[in-house]
């Protein structure tokens, strides 16, 4: 049956109110298993050895003293993970990240692994396998990486994207440009030009749960893996194609996850441990330390960009233009490219122009985080606009209203947006009560806008009806922040059913089509989508089946509030059947009663939002306090109200660590020194206030309900909110994000200097 | 392997052995020995509170306590506060505030939560955030969390429980 | 229909900003991008959405262009 994702303005019973999660009772009594919860007869625990150096040759494993060692089961290299991948040169970066292949490109690059019966004798083999390393010279810092003298990370690596094409190696993997108009005659006619450069330093997804898995491969192929993760199916057929396995008969399955924020939708342990099983011919369980986390997974981009605006003098912007360069660790990412298109999308801006430099350095492979690349080039753009304002005299949030995307406004990027709720956000924003709150000595507030894309995906949905009338609903998108109870409310929606009565779970690999990650805000947008057309399927077999008791046409039966009602002629007198009678009798008239759907999800609406941010600094040690922050978001229909606001929130705070105290520090060595939770400093529970949200409902055309993602935007605009609250507290402007106490105090004392 | 030690110790009430090498955490020895997965390793290293416990009624991180310590003494963990089925007012309000996404850090929480209240029946905001400061989580920026301690500590002070 | 190509898929080719396409689905549409520029080959099998009317699709290349649709081909989005 075709369906039709256009949103239908309609009254809701269930959407839009606020439900219980059906998985909150297992987590606060401690039943949820997550990833490192589960244990098999026989298992063994699995380490692995890594490097201490930045960037250096393998030269020789020697792994026979360690192979001796009571206990130890299997130890593996390289070599037992042969290469796979063919012309795929993206599966072989991710073959190379798992475990070096002669080189170590990052302090904490996997070397070797072994398996044992238990952590002590594991870690004893570790100390027993001999690496001798050949030490090379490294980079840590994206913007000396790009200079012709630095040590080359990869000599197969020749810039893409500029002309003629080069014919040295560089650590430049791409350059990207995008934009419209023409911003030299658009800088000519400029009244007031500014410029200002940035630097933002690596940040990591911070969740409090590290990776964890068990695998158990057997000899004839089959295997099985216990995984936390964004995207089980995805980690299924990465880890196939890289150990040679059949999809169909990898079955992984999904653990709760404890926190993911785009960190988890890569593989790193599990290929390793899928290959140290299948050498033992035993379980293996792995679970990485809070320091292998830091070192070696995939943390975020650190960047350097430009940002030129140019504009008249009643304030409209006439050109913008931003260089951005992004490292992605150790291996070609597009992270500069994805921060040239959500640089100024908030804006109209005729004349723009946006160029990225993707660059290679000797630090872990960058992965998502939360609105990839977005928040950093938010900090420079959104910082610039204040700068823009003071200098044009004109108060911030009206340089951005008067320069706002609209629908019809040409995106950066190319296409036209349709509805977008960035003009609301911003007037939300000013006419809520904190832009009037008084503020106190040393405090300053500052207000930033943000904008995510949401992506679709491919899902895949099973809806099935007990005969009781309960109903299980299997989806497989990972539930990272409560989606399993929105899922339900979709599915008690649209059946007319109360929403106590349907159970939704995550399904396992072999249970579902693929679906892919929880991820790009996608889950309860995409797999939504799927819910509502599997239960409409679901809806026109209890329609058939009410046919059928009553002998009448399937034309005259419609679905109303739960019920199968006979219409047309003559059937008046028949009395409703409700979904559970209906359920009740399904053994007779056909079998069990269900509803499927596979959809491919596009057309996911943006998310825009604006926040609002008062801080405190104290002069005599730079340190920043966030004394009041609002948040107001565009999520086209919240579901779970509670749910989104919760996404608002912890989106909010993540970005008030990143930009008053989360920094990835490398030494002169290279290596990483801070890979722990006291010196990366995340925001705990007395450093913020409460966190007011606002939703707003522009809602997504592309959706039966409106639905637009909400999970990634909120981390967008904190940086900037922050740097324009600290530069209105002090007068300083802070282009060095995390803008630490160091950082400020030293900008204040240049100020009182100069 | 290095020996093991017989450790004879009150788990939630009840009477629990288990056998540890010397060198092995709390934390560690009450997840693989005992079986109680609902106390959480974050960080190993008492930085993140994920792993938060009761011992003789005083808060601490099991990852930086031995297991060979809790010897004669008292745990409590997350799995011994519902009490016959009924959920302790804290667990019921975390699920009513909605004070939890991802739940990892919810337990600790929970036990955090718990020594803050059995010594201060009527704690302010700030002394709330205080006594949680101990207790990282990356998914709820703690407003609903706080929120969800103010409501128990009202409850709970209207029934006259502790 | 016309298809407008971001700036950045126009280096070392001699591609207009905005060209002519015969193509009913986006897979005619990427198979004659590919067909008439070779070096964007690699990039188009993996690292490119394509925008019509301002929707970004990402995945399904069986998706139909509407008759007079705005058309773009830009970098394929990834989420976290």
């Amino acid at each position: 049956m075709a369906h039709n994702n256009s949103y239908v303005d309609k009254k809701f019973n269930v959407v839009g109110t606020r439900f219980n999660r059906p998985d909150g009772i297992d987590k606060v009594t401690g039943k949820a298993r997550y990833g490192a919860d589960a244990s098999a007869p026989g298992q063994l625990v699995g380490k692995v050895l890594r490097s201490p150096h930045a960037h250096a040759q393998i030269l020789k494993i020697n792994t026979s003293k360690a192979e001796k060692l009571q206990g130890v089961k299997s130890i593996i290299t390289f070599e037992d993970l042969p290469d796979l991948t063919g012309a795929d040169q993206g599966m072989a970066d991710i073959l190379e990240n798992c475990m070096a292949r002669g080189r170590a490109l990052y302090d904490g690059h996997a070397v070797a692994a072994v398996a044992a019966i238990d952590e002590q004798t594991a870690a004893k083999a570790l100390k027993l396998i001999e690496v001798k390393y050949k030490k090379l010279p490294h980079v840590t810092d994206v913007d000396e990486a790009m200079l012709p003298t630095a040590p080359i990370i990869h000599d197969r690596i020749f810039t893409r994207g500029v002309e003629p094409k080069p014919t040295k190696p560089s650590n430049i993997s791409s350059r990207t440009e995008m934009g419209n108009g023409d911003v030299d005659a658009g800088f000519a006619a400029a009244d007031v030009i500014i410029e200002h450069s940035f630097k933002t330093e690596q940040t990591h997804q911070g969740y409090i749960e590290p990776h964890a898995c068990l695998a158990s491969v057997n000899p004839d192929g089959t295997a099985e893996l216990w995984v936390t993760t964004q995207g089980h199916f995805v980690f299924r057929n990465v880890c196939a194609g890289l150990l040679g396995l059949d999809i169909a008969k990898l079955k992984v399955t999904s653990s709760e996850i404890g926190g993911g924020f785009g960190g988890k939708t890569h593989v790193w342990v599990e290929p390793v441990a899928l290959a140290l099983s299948r050498k033992a011919n035993r379980p293996v369980k792995m679970v990485m330390s809070r320091d292998e986390v830091f070192r070696a997974t995939g943390p975020t981009s650190s960047t350097s960009i430009d940002v030129k605006l140019g504009a008249k003098k009643n304030g409209q912007i006439t050109a913008a233009v931003a260089e951005l360069r992004y490292q992605g660790g150790a291996f070609p990412g597009n992270w500069a490219m994805l921060g040239c298109m959500t640089a100024f999308a908030c804006y109209d801006i005729k004349n723009n122009k946006s160029i990225g430099w993707d660059v290679l350095v000797n630090r872990p492979k960058v992965t998502a985080y939360r609105a990839p690349s977005a928040p950093m080039a938010a900090f420079a753009v959104e910082s610039a606009m204040d700068i823009l304002a003071k200098e044009l005299r004109m108060k911030a949030i009206d340089l951005r209203l008067k320069n706002v995307a609209r629908e019809g406004t040409l995106a950066p990027y190319g296409p036209t947006y349709g509805p977008i709720g960035i003009e609301d956000t911003l007037k939300a924003v000013k006419a809520h009560p904190h832009m009037r709150a008084k503020l106190k000595p040393n405090q300053g507030r500052g207000v930033a806008c943000g904008f995510w894309f949401n992506i679709g995906g491919q899902t895949s949905t099973d809806l099935n009806i007990g005969v009781d009338g309960t109903v299980n609903l299997a989806v497989g998108t990972v539930d990272v922040g409560g989606s399993r109870s929105s899922l339900a409310m979709i599915a008690a929606e649209e059946l007319g059913i109360d929403y106590e009565n349907v159970k939704a779970n995550i399904a396992d690999t072999t249970s579902l089509g693929h679906n892919d990650m929880t991820e790009g805000s996608r889950g309860t947008f995409s797999s939504g989508m799927a819910t509502i057309y599997a239960a409409r399927e679901a809806i026109e077999v209890l329609k058939e089946r009410a046919a059928k008791t009553w002998g009448i046409p399937l034309e005259d039966v419609s679905w109303e509030a739960g019920h199968a009602v006979a219409t047309g002629k003559g059937h008046g007198n028949l009395p409703k059947l409700s979904l559970r009678e209906i359920a009740a009798k399904s053994g007779r008239t056909g079998g069990p009663i269900a509803g499927h759907n596979e959809v491919t999800a596009d057309g996911a609406g943006m998310g825009f939002a604006s926040h609002i941010c008062d801080v405190e600094v104290d002069p005599e040690t730079g340190r920043s306090t966030i004394v009041r922050y609002t948040v107001v978001q565009d999520a086209g229909k919240a579901i779970n109200p509670d749910y989104v606001e919760g996404q608002f929130q912890g989106g909010a705070t993540q970005g008030i660590g990143w930009a008053l105290n989360e920094e990835y520090i490398y030494g002169e060595d290279g290596r990483l020194q801070n890979p722990g939770f006291l010196d990366y400093r995340i925001p705990v529970c007395s450093d913020l206030p409460f966190i007011d949200t606002q939703i707003l409902e522009i809602p997504n055309p592309n959706h039966p309900y409106g639905v637009r993602g909400v999970g990634e935007t909120s981390i967008v605009p904190p940086l900037a909110a922050v740097g324009n609250a600290i530069a209105n507290a002090t007068g300083v402007r802070m282009g060095h994000a995390p803008m630490s106490p160091p950082r400020v105090l030293a900008a204040l004392d240049a100020l009182d200097a100069g | 392997m290095s020996k093991s030690t017989l450790v004879s110790t009150t788990v939630n009430g009840d009477a629990v052995e288990f056998a540890c090498p010397t060198d092995e955490s709390l934390m560690t020895a009450l997840r693989d020995r005992v079986g109680l997965t609902g106390v959480k390793e974050g960080c190993g290293t008492g930085d993140c509170g994920a792993c938060s416990i009761s011992l003789d009624g005083r808060l601490v991180c099991s990852c930086i306590v031995l297991g060979v310590e809790a010897e004669g003494r008292s745990i409590e963990t997350v799995e011994g506060l519902s009490q016959n089925g009924v959920l302790h007012p804290l667990q019921q309000n975390f699920i009513d505030h909605a004070a939890l996404q991802c739940g990892i850090c919810t337990p600790g929480f929970l036990i955090a939560a718990k020594a803050l209240l059995d010594r201060n029946p009527n704690p302010d905001e700030s002394e709330i955030r205080y006594a949680l400061a101990g207790n990282l989580c990356r998914c709820t920026g703690y407003d609903k969390i706080v929120r969800a301690v103010q409501a128990t500590a009202k409850d709970m002070r209207k029934k006259g429980r502790s | 229909m016309r298809v407008s190509l971001s700036s950045s898929f126009r280096v070392g080719n001699d591609a207009e900003a905005t060209l002519e396409v015969q193509a009913e689905t986006i897979a005619q549409l990427i198979a004659f991008l590919a067909d008439k520029f070779p070096n964007l080959r690699e990039v188009l099998s993996s690292d490119v959405a394509v925008s019509i009317d301002g929707q970004i699709y990402r995945d399904d290349w069986t998706q139909t262009i509407p008759v007079g649709a705005e058309v773009y081909l830009i970098p394929r989005i990834e989420g976290g």
